[in-house]
């Protein structure tokens, strides 16, 4: 099997093969308003409609929840408050028991759900919601991560990774720095919010369409809140309106909520967040402070680091642990950091529960090293990138990570060395620097990142995956697996992994909704390993699928196995030639099993948590990016002009839908360290909860030149399948190159080796503090001067 | 006036009795209708997913114009063509040009946007597309797409017109023209359900009849404040009166050197008039809202909607705007900044309404910039605009200084004092730093979501330093995005 697994994608004369860029399944429909999201589903007359009641405090004790004029208020059907579920009232992902679906006793954030009316329309959900009486004893909240730190208030323990001496290697470091960096969290914003709807079935049990990254634990949760085994909880999901990272975790209220009603009431009850609701009550990217203290060399090389990372964790756990734990993994990115010491603390805020986001984790660890690296180029007033290149892993004794696992496939000299050429680094740098001697408002920046991220889920046993395939007699073939589908294209790399693996045109293989009566017990679709996971367990069925019609051609043709090819839409078998359909309906009739599931484990992954070792990564994914903006120094405004980028997808199993992946991962990183930003008011309450206040790129935000390249050279030398790399997550952090060429454009306005200091996001405010400050170094250093 | 509102659905003719009028247009066509190809993602008007395009009978043509149906309300469909995303498609299953090239440059990821955006590159389409980047931007502002990062999209815009040109629908456009010209007929609508009433005369006269009679309705003219009313806050707006069948205020004229904007004149049709008389007013307009919201929404709406972040309010003020109101018969007319008295309070009697703006068109030697600050240059709301009028006189000293910002008082507020400070000086960076100091007394602003006050009167002493910069140095480089007009 395994040099099967090790060949690259070979051309094959069919329709979707691997390799090949076939648009997105669900295009056609899509453009046409013809693709079904839950919402779209046409429903019976009696469904109920549900809002969640909502905490006015971030922090108090609940003295009264009085929802008696709710329930009797017009149309109203059911009220749930935490009493009436029947099991356990807690849908926690990892057993932390912290999350209760309705508040009792005590509210832990502006927003956080007492009760959740059913009633015959949204609207008079929505009027009822209001009559409830609610009666609060405040306490005191803590709403920064400042304040939690400083409270000691955390959701996990605090996690302490430790290699070599980091404390000796500062102190005997030729230069010494330590500094502060803030960077902001981020919404989702995925344009389809939350949604369950819940259909009852028989016996008590109940269906739930529900928009989710991650149906089966959605289904477990929604089983412990009806007290009820899991067979008894059917989750499906066609296709997310976007998902990236938000619907992990958070999707499972709403399910559980929207089951409890359907379940008590015998009616369908559809829960629908509509956006501000969304955004007030589902989690976010997790907002960090870091410290540091970097210790280097005369060249700029890091000897010693010491740094603390805290994390918005929100009021209860969710995946923050591991969370926290892959920024404490990416706090290398691309450089080898030798003794060094990453204390992590989850803090606990009163604030929305933060969960997963597109990088989780690793995009915050990543800000903080490139910032400790701009610090030390502008100190030693040294170019960045020379700092960037000498730091860069290396051979033996330069190549294993904090967590003490070797880089085997160290991409980023050669890839940082070719785009430099393409980018036309140094001569635009050269450009730029003419460009703002001259320009007294408008000043250019550009700067160059790498990116290097693990891929595997960091808990080991989530690395696996399952998949469904039947053959029917006509030769169609019904394929299922456990990932779900949010624009992302697992779907049809998934069918081009089957169609290539039977040798048959993709339009014959119907991609089928995620449902966990289907495939069980998968994980989400989550740590860019959709298709790398559920790839190689869909061509497990089908390998066991094609053994099995070649073990019947063999013996009823006696050939030999090697005698019987699969290839473009045939069936060779000896000197004779059979259609798929034939061989499969030949088959049938000789009473061959036709339907297989297939299963893939993630190899060669360990990890010890204690020691915070092993290696927690199958393989690494790897990109450059270089990024030029032009601020304005009178108003801190910024826009993006120019990027290029070379990012590494191993053998791409379809380059269209992986460069799409690209673009938009580094645009909504863009957005994250720039406009995006979550403000909260000294109460709690969140402030930006629309998209009228909460500002993600539009289409104008995108540089005008854009160019990307997918790495030529890029093949998994791990046996993922066909030798492609995981896409979802890494380009996100190809953006951090704008905020440095930001920094850099500030820069321009400093005196030689200021410290640009520039947090995230890089709002228009912020970047006129940063250039303010800039300007004042000149001023300082030429009064110093005069003195 | 009819008791029915009457419109096309793509070629279908509906008549509604029974309707809320202020049931959105999405929920319409969701709820009622069953098309569920438009989406609800925000239901603000911001995101775009809810884009559908409105035809109009003007002169012997249509006119297409995309709008956000999520604000909408459904009685103002009365007289045009709703054109939804299962419109495009060709009886024969084949995919319009703009769905095909969507499709062709991978524009959807997710695909919960694409109808929207579909709907507004159909718009741009139905207008002959566009190459031009600014062009492409300025038509697809009002719709975010959280997956591709638009490159996809930009793409597909371009490539749009390269296909071939898709067949005349079920109802050809002669028949639809002659059937909504048929709708036009007669003095308008008027609707009452379940004790809430819905007017849209077609006469000043009676909607100043009307409006004086009723002094308790909502005057709508876009919606795109209104329509937030309703979705956002969940109002129940009692009676309303739509103005926007009103001929007599859809004008738009010079009049002895005064431009005079009538209050049913949407940004859109405004803009072009706008950008050559007041170029700079242009670009700050260009950048209200997005298409959809400028297709709709008025410069009379946001002027008497009082907002202190509206964005027209402190350019008219700065440009010396006047403002035309009426009562029935009764007409008065005021300096615009005298209308806006406090937060939430303008200068406006029961009955009395918007009938035109009057922008005097400014003489040559007018130095003339307006500045617009946002954490987002499109589509986003103003933490604070600055607007600058100043002439000098033969010397070269400061003859007048109109001076307004939004964003920075609880109304639009001329800038007295740094005016009081310029005036008579000579136009010299001194002089203007000097001026700039005087913010501080002119203005105390807030810290919100969008900005802090420190930012806002930081930037705003800063605005004037560029303004300088800009009528000093004609070679200066000082614009980001849009048109810099320099010299
Ligand atoms: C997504 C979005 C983006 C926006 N972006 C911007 C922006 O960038 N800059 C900006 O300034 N605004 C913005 N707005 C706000 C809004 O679009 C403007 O204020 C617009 O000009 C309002 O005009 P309208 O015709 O839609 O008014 P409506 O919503 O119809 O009415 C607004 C108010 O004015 C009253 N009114 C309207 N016409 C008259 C009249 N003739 N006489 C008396 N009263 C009248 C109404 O009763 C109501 O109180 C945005 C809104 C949305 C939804
Ligand atoms: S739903 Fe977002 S603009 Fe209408």
């Amino acid at each position: 099997m395994d040099d099967v697994v090790a060949a690259d994608p070979k051309p094959a004369n069919i329709r979707g093969a691997v390799g090949t860029s076939r648009i997105h399944d669900s295009a056609a429909k899509h453009v046409a308003g013809e693709a079904v999201y839950i919402d779209d589903i046409p429903l019976p007359q009696n469904c109920l409609h549900m809002i969640a009641g909502m905490s006015e405090r971030a922090h108090a004790k609940i003295l009264k929840l009085d929802v008696s004029q709710v329930r009797t208020a017009p149309g109203v059907a059911l009220v749930l408050i935490a009493e009436d579920l029947p099991g356990v009232n807690d849908i926690s992902p990892t057993g932390t028991k912290d999350e209760p679906v309705l508040a009792t006793g005590k509210v832990h954030f502006h927003g956080q759900p007492l009760f959740a009316v059913a009633a015959d329309t949204i609207d008079l959900a929505r009027a009822a919601a209001k009559k409830a009486v609610v009666e609060y004893e405040d306490l005191e909240p803590l709403v920064t991560v400042d304040a939690a730190l400083a409270a000691g208030e955390t959701v996990l323990p605090t996690e302490v990774l430790t290699c070599g001496d980091p404390a000796g290697k500062l102190e005997s470091a030729p230069h010494r720095r330590q500094g502060k960096v803030r960077l902001g969290g981020q919404e989702h914003f995925y344009l389809e919010g939350h949604i369950s709807l819940a259909l009852p079935q028989e016996d008590g049990d109940v269906l739930v369409h529900c928009s989710t990254q991650h149906p089966s634990e959605v289904q477990h949760n929604v089983a412990h809140v009806l007290g009820r085994p899991n067979n008894a909880v059917t989750v499906e999901v066609r296709r997310m309106g976007g998902g990236f990272g938000g619907k992990e975790t958070q999707g499972a209220q709403w399910a559980a909520l929207a089951a409890v009603t359907a379940v008590k009431t015998g009616r369908p009850a559809k829960f629908c967040l509509d956006r501000d609701d969304d955004m007030i009550m589902t989690g976010k990217r997790h907002d960090f402070i870091a410290d540091y203290d970097v210790g280097y060399d005369d060249d700029g090389r890091i000897v010693g680091l010491d740094v603390m990372l805290a994390a918005r964790c929100g009021f209860s756990a969710d995946l923050s642990g591991a969370i926290a734990d892959r920024a404490m993994f990416h706090i290398d990115n691309g450089y080898f950091l030798g003794d060094l010491k990453v204390t992590s603390h989850r803090n606990r805020t009163n604030t929305v529960s933060n969960c997963a986001f597109r990088g989780f984790g690793g995009p915050q660890g990543m800000v903080v090293i490139e910032r400790i690296i701009d610090d030390i180029a502008r100190t030693l007033q040294k170019d960045a990138l020379d700092v960037r290149k000498i730091n860069l892993y290396g051979d033996e004794g330069r190549n294993v990570t904090p967590y003490q696992m070797t880089v085997e496939d160290n991409e980023l000299p050669e890839m940082i060395a070719m785009l430099e050429q393409s980018s036309d680094y140094v001569a635009r740098q050269k450009e730029i620097a003419d460009y703002n001697a001259n320009s007294r408002i408008l000043k250019r920046g550009i700067a160059m990142t790498p990116v290097k991220f693990g891929i595997s889920f960091t808990t080991t046993f989530l690395n696996q995956a399952g998949a469904l395939i039947h053959l029917y007699t006509d030769g169609s073939v019904y394929l299922n697996h456990g990932g779900t589908e949010m624009g992302q294209g697992l779907f049809l790399k998934v069918a081009q992994v089957v169609a290539q693996e039977f040798s048959i045109d993709i339009d014959n293989i119907k991609i089928s909704a995620t449902n966990t009566s289907k495939v069980p017990n998968t994980s989400a679709t989550a740590a860019s390993s959709g298709s790398d996971m559920n790839g190689m367990a869909a061509q497990a069925a089908a390998r066991t699928l094609k053994d099995r019609l070649t073990g019947f051609a063999c013996a009823h043709y006696g050939v030999t196995a090697n005698e019987v090819v699969f290839a473009a839409n045939k069936v060779q078998v000896g000197d004779k030639t059979f259609t798929f359909a034939e061989i499969v309906n030949q088959a049938y009739l000789n009473r061959v099993q036709l339907s297989a599931t297939g299963f893939y484990k993630t190899p060669k992954i360990h990890y010890d948590r204690e020691t915070f070792s092993g290696r927690p990564f199958l393989y690494f994914a790897y990109g450059v990016a270089v990024s030029e903006v032009k601020i304005d120094t009178l108003t801190g405004e910024t826009r993006t002009t120019r990027v290029d980028i070379l990012h590494d997808v191993g053998s791409s199993l379809n380059p269209a839908i992986d460069e799409g992946q690209v673009e938009g991962g580094f645009i909504q990183g863009m957005g994250w360290l720039t406009s995006e930003e979550l403000v909260y008011a000294d109460d709690g309450r969140l402030l930006t909860h629309a998209p009228s206040t909460y500002k993600i790129p539009a289409c104008a935000d995108r540089p005008e030149e854009f160019n990307l390249k997918l790495w030529p050279k890029g093949r998994n030398r791990e046996e993922t399948i066909h030798r492609s790399k995981a896409v979802g997550e890494p380009p996100l952090m190809l953006a951090i190159s704008v905020h440095h060429a930001i920094a850099e454009a500030v820069g321009s306005v400093g005196a030689p080796g200021h410290i640009v200091a520039l947090d995230a996001p890089a709002t228009p405010e912020c970047v006129l503090d940063a250039v303010d400050r800039a300007k004042s170094s000149v001023a300082k250093k030429t009064v110093r001067g005069a003195q | 006036m009819r008791s029915s509102v009457n419109f096309l659905l793509g070629d279908e003719p509906r008549e509604l009795t029974d309707i809320d009028p202020t049931m959105t247009v999405l929920r319409y066509l969701r709820e009622v209708e069953g098309r569920v190809g438009s989406k609800e993602g925000c239901a603000e008007g911001d995101c775009g997913a809810c884009t559908v395009v409105l035809a109009e009978v003007q002169g012997d043509a249509l006119t297409y114009r995309a709008v956000n149906a999520c604000i909408q309300f459904v009685p103002t469909l009365e007289g045009k063509q709703l054109l939804t995303v299962e419109d495009l498609k060709a009886s024969d299953g084949a995919l319009h040009p703009v769905q095909q090239s969507m499709v062709d440059n991978h524009g959807s990821q997710c695909g919960f946007c694409t109808p929207g955006f579909v709907m507004s590159l159909h718009a741009l389409y139905q207008q002959g597309g566009a190459q031009d980047r600014l062009e492409i931007d300025n038509a697809l502002a009002g719709n975010l797409c959280r997956c591709t990062g638009y490159g996809p999209i930009v793409a597909a815009a371009r490539a749009m017109t390269d296909y071939d040109a898709p067949a005349e629908g079920d109802m050809p456009v002669a028949e639809v023209i002659a059937h909504l010209k048929g709708l036009q007929e007669g003095d308008g609508v008027s609707l009452e359900w379940r004790g809430r009433k819905y007017f849209a005369p077609r006469s000043l006269e009676a909607l100043a009849a009307i409006y004086k009679h009723h002094t308790e309705a909502n005057i709508l003219a876009g919606g795109t404040d209104i329509g937030l009313w309703v979705t956002k806050q969940h109002r129940r707006l009692q009676t309303v009166i739509y103005i926007g069948d009103v001929a007599e205020l859809d004008t738009l004229e010079v009049v002895d050197g005064v431009l005079q904007i009538g209050a049913g004149v949407t940004y859109e049709r405004a803009l072009e008039t706008i950008c050559e008389h007041f170029p700079e007013f242009g670009e700050v307009m260009r950048r209200i809202g997005s298409t959809q919201i400028r297709n709709a929404g008025t410069i009379g709406g946001n002027v008497a909607n009082g907002s202190p972040i509206g964005d027209s309010p402190p350019v008219l003020i700065a440009l010396g705007a006047r403002l035309v109101l009426r009562c029935g018969p009764d007409v008065r007319e005021m300096a615009l900044e005298d209308f806006f008295v406090d937060y939430g309070k303008q200068d406006r009697q029961p009955g009395e309404f918007v009938e035109r703006i009057d922008v005097p068109l400014a003489a040559p030697d007018v130095m003339f910039r307006s500045y617009k600050i946002s954490k987002r240059f499109d589509q986003d709301i103003t933490a604070a605009l600055g607007a600058f009028a100043v002439t000098l006189d033969d010397s070269g000293n400061v003859a007048s200084a109109r001076i307004c910002f939004g964003g920075m008082a609880a109304t639009p507020k001329r800038a007295t004092a740094t005016e009081a400070a310029l005036l008579g000086q000579p136009w010299t960076e001194e002089t203007m730093q000097a001026a700039a100091e005087h913010m501080a007394t002119d203005y105390a602003p807030l810290t919100d979501m969008r900005a802090s006050a420190d930012y806002r009167m930081k930037v705003s002493k800063n605005l004037l330093t560029k303004f300088w910069l800009e009528t000093t140095d004609e070679t200066l480089e000082s614009r980001l995005v849009g048109v810099a007009v320099n010299g």
